[in-house]
């Protein structure tokens, strides 16, 4: 079934990383809707959240693909029932006048900031699900949106423990790798 | 790591006084690159200067490794895939910086399909230059990204040492394959202390080799099970160096074996059980028993689509067993029912023991009863230009089917990967997943190189000997004994069979002239030999094989000879065609 898929990939934080992951699923053929990258818990190892959309056994290919890269240490397919996602978006909309108190409480209504304010615009920060965002944005451009950055989906799985392994597992279990 | 400073440390000193703790040696980056090579036992290196590299080429004639001078820096990159499939160690190229590295390229790719260990080591301009377009400067770290196993780019001289350790042990270990050190000619200048790790690895590169005992008992269960089963064997195998094992496990079970065209010499193929090459030019039974087969276990191979044809009509009644220690390739190409991920070797080693003794003769005799008889009892005949089949099926008997063979890519490879009856696998050298043309000839002195103790044939075609004759001039200088047949036919034989049988003889650009191969051969300082008449065939390979140094036979067949059987592209194996006037109708049922 062709659905969206939340990859998290932990990789070694080495240079050149990224470009060795997008190079990977360009070549492949994988299309990457999204992807963030940034620091994990672990010192020396970022993390990237990867949104791409095939079949099961697609995603599952590019799963295996990216563990062929030296510098992934692991790919999770966090399952959307347990996956929390956040987006982050920032924009600057028109406001002066009377509409100015009508995009504050706007605003408010979804939690955003305001994080800059001039005589024309307000800067606001909003976060939250995708469809939060999308939802805070077509309120917005009622209002003019001059300028607007989204950081593209994170995403960790619910519960205790570190992000549940997903369909993308290791199979065998292969050793610390040593030579001789 | 506690480094004694460059600019003060004189080397003559610390080496010259004997001291009681061990000796800190401080070297160029350029004498730890060849100290590096030496400690990992490399005996030989393909490569040609260059300016980034000239501080490195600086320090060769100290190491003990022999260096090799190439004519093109491709070729540099397949003889060392040569050296690497015949010897089962990691070959080395080496290349300047700019072109020189950009020309390794195809060699890479190469190596990368056909999982060949290799490592190249490329010059790269000053890091001060890096970026800002610098003479010869091209980013080859990102130009290899795709085709390689992994790159480098070492930025210190210090790091040379660890970077190569894990370059050797990256292109060895797990699923074979070719490994890029980039290195800035400041590093090869700059002076540290050189010490060789003793260990590699890194906790993120895990290769997945003893298979898991529950996938071997579910694939053991389904060979016990199976009525009609297959064996299909791949390269994994001759990588692993499981021959041995893969004979007891084919034996054990009774199950005949197809090839596909890198597992060709997993098993010896006159071994009852052998069958022959699967896929678009496999042999009539072996593609026809794929169709009918209940169970394939596949060891080694990735289902490329060369050997598996349409997938859609590959092996459909049969239960898929898929051995392979790279995990991605299970399911990538063809479903599979059991997957197991593991080295060859080792899921050969728990096989053996979990299988039941086999009887398949019923099945066995049902696939002989399909061999394509009037094909094979054609190849008997003897017209008076020289048959391709007839070439190939000669050097097999004069060299007793015991020297490597090297091929080029075309219609000589399919004739050689059909009538050779490879005995070994390591001794089988031909361009599978790439097809390279130009492969043949570096990938003999490659050969040659790593296995001076063996005769060494380059089977090679009219087009594909001109893309890389220049390499003559290297056999010659290292005074080879390489014998290079090739098979003339004055087009560019197998894009001339496409044209000739899909497109309706539309003969675009496929004739290729040729210089006088003979006269070529006696300018470099090689022997020339040509062959026009059938019983001219046997005596001219005899004589080359008596003449020391490289000797070539120029082979001039029927211009218009084809390969046969073939599966039409995007075609079904069972959708075979076979040579109209060699098989009646009749008797290809």
């Amino acid at each position: 079934m062709r659905q969206t898929h939340t990859l998290v990939v932990l990789v070694e934080d080495q240079p050149g990383v990224l470009n060795r992951v997008v190079s990977l699923m360009r070549r492949r053929h994988f299309n990457i809707d999204s992807i963030t990258v940034g620091h994990s818990e672990q010192p020396g190892l970022s993390r990237m959240t990867i949104i791409v959309s095939g079949e099961d056994a697609e995603v599952e290919q590019a799963g295996k693909q990216l563990y062929k890269l030296l510098e992934v240490v692991k790919v999770t397919d966090v399952p959307a029932a347990d996956a929390i996602t956040r987006e982050l978006v920032i924009v600057k909309v028109a406001a002066k006048g009377a509409t100015r108190a009508e995009v504050i409480q706007i605003a408010e209504i979804y939690s955003a900031r305001i994080l800059d304010a001039t005589p024309t615009t307000l800067m606001i920060q909003a976060t939250g699900s995708e469809d939060h965002i999308d939802s805070f944005l077509t309120m917005m451009r009622v209002f003019g949106i001059r300028e607007m950055a989204r950081s593209g989906k994170i995403a960790m799985s619910r519960g205790t423990v570190q992000t549940k392994q997903g369909r993308i597992d290791r199979i065998g279990d292969g050793s610390y790798a040593v030579a001789d | 790591m506690v480094l004694a400073d460059p600019q003060t440390a004189d080397p003559q000193t610390l080496t010259e006084e004997p001291q009681p703790t061990p000796v800190v040696e401080i070297l160029s980056g350029a004498q730890i690159t060849c100290r590096s090579l030496d400690a990992e036992g490399v005996k030989t290196v393909f490569g040609y200067p260059g300016g980034a590299v000239i501080p490195l080429y600086d320090a060769i004639p100290d190491a003990a490794f022999k260096h090799v001078l190439v004519r093109f820096e491709q070729w540099a990159a397949l003889a060392a895939v040569g050296y690497a499939r015949a010897t089962g160690e990691v070959g080395v190229c080496i290349a300047t910086s700019g072109p020189g590295a950009t020309n390794l390229v195809t060699g890479l790719a190469d190596a990368l399909l056909d999982s060949v260990p290799i490592v190249a080591i490329t010059g790269q301009v000053n890091q001060a230059l890096i970026g800002r377009d610098g003479f010869q400067e091209v980013d080859i770290t990102g130009i290899t990204l795709p085709v390689t196993k992994h790159n480098y780019l070492v930025r210190r001289a210090e790091d040379i040492a660890p970077t190569l350790k894990e370059a050797f042990y990256l292109a060895r270990s797990g699923r074979p394959g070719p490994v890029l050190v980039d290195i800035p000619k400041d590093v090869f200048l700059a002076k540290t202390r050189f010490d060789y790790p003793t260990r590699a690895g890194r906790k993120s590169y895990q290769p997945n080799l003893t298979p898991n005992l529950r996938q071997v008992r579910l694939a053991a269960d389904a060979i016990d099970k199976a009525k009609k089963p297959l064996i299909m064997a791949g390269h994994g195998i001759v990588l692993s160096n499981a021959g041995e094992l893969f004979k007891r496990f084919a034996e054990r079970s009774d199950i005949p074996v197809i090839y596909t065209l890198l597992g060709l010499g997993a098993m010896d193929e006159e071994h009852p059980l052998s069958l022959g090459m699967m896929g678009m030019h496999g042999h009539r039974h072996v593609n026809r028993a794929l169709e009918e087969c209940d169970l394939l276990v596949n060891i080694g191979a990735r289902f490329d689509d060369r050997a598996t044809g349409k997938v859609a009509g590959f092996a459909t009644n049969a239960k898929i067993v898929h051995v392979d220690i790279d995990p991605a390739e299970i399911g990538k190409n063809i479903r599979t029912d059991v997957p197991v991920v593991g080295d060859a070797g080792e899921a050969l080693k728990l096989l053996v023991h979990e299988i039941e003794p086999g009887d398949h003769s019923g099945w066995m005799a049902w696939i002989q009863s399909e061999r394509n008889v009037a094909l094979e009892r054609a190849l008997d005949d003897v017209p008076e230009t020289p048959e391709p089949y007839a070439i190939i099926k000669a050097i097999a008997e004069i060299t007793d089917r015991e020297a490597i063979v090297t091929t080029d890519v075309g219609q000589h490879q399919m004739w050689s990967a059909q009538y050779l009856g490879i005995k070994h696998g390591a001794r089988w050298i031909t361009s599978g997943g790439l097809g390279t043309m130009g492969f043949g000839l570096p990938s003999a002195i490659g050969a040659k190189m790593g296995r001076p103790d063996l005769e060494v044939w380059a089977v090679i075609g009219d087009g594909g000997f001109q893309m890389s004759s220049n390499e003559l001039a290297t056999a010659v200088q290292e005074r080879l004994d390489i014998n290079i047949a090739i098979i003339n036919n004055g087009f560019l034989g197998m894009v001339r069979q496409w044209q000739d049988l899909f497109q309706n003889r539309n003969y675009s650009e496929v004739a290729i002239s040729a210089p006088d191969f003979v006269k070529l051969a006696e300018a470099y300082g090689a022997t020339g030999i040509r062959v026009t008449k059938s019983d001219e065939i046997v005596p001219a390979i005899q004589r080359a094989r008596s003449i020391k140094g490289p000797v070539l036979i120029d082979f001039v067949i029927d211009a218009e000879a084809n390969v046969y059987p073939i599966v039409p592209p995007g075609a079904s194996n069972s959708e075979m065609m076979h040579h109209p006037q060699w098989v009646p109708p009749e008797e290809d049922l």
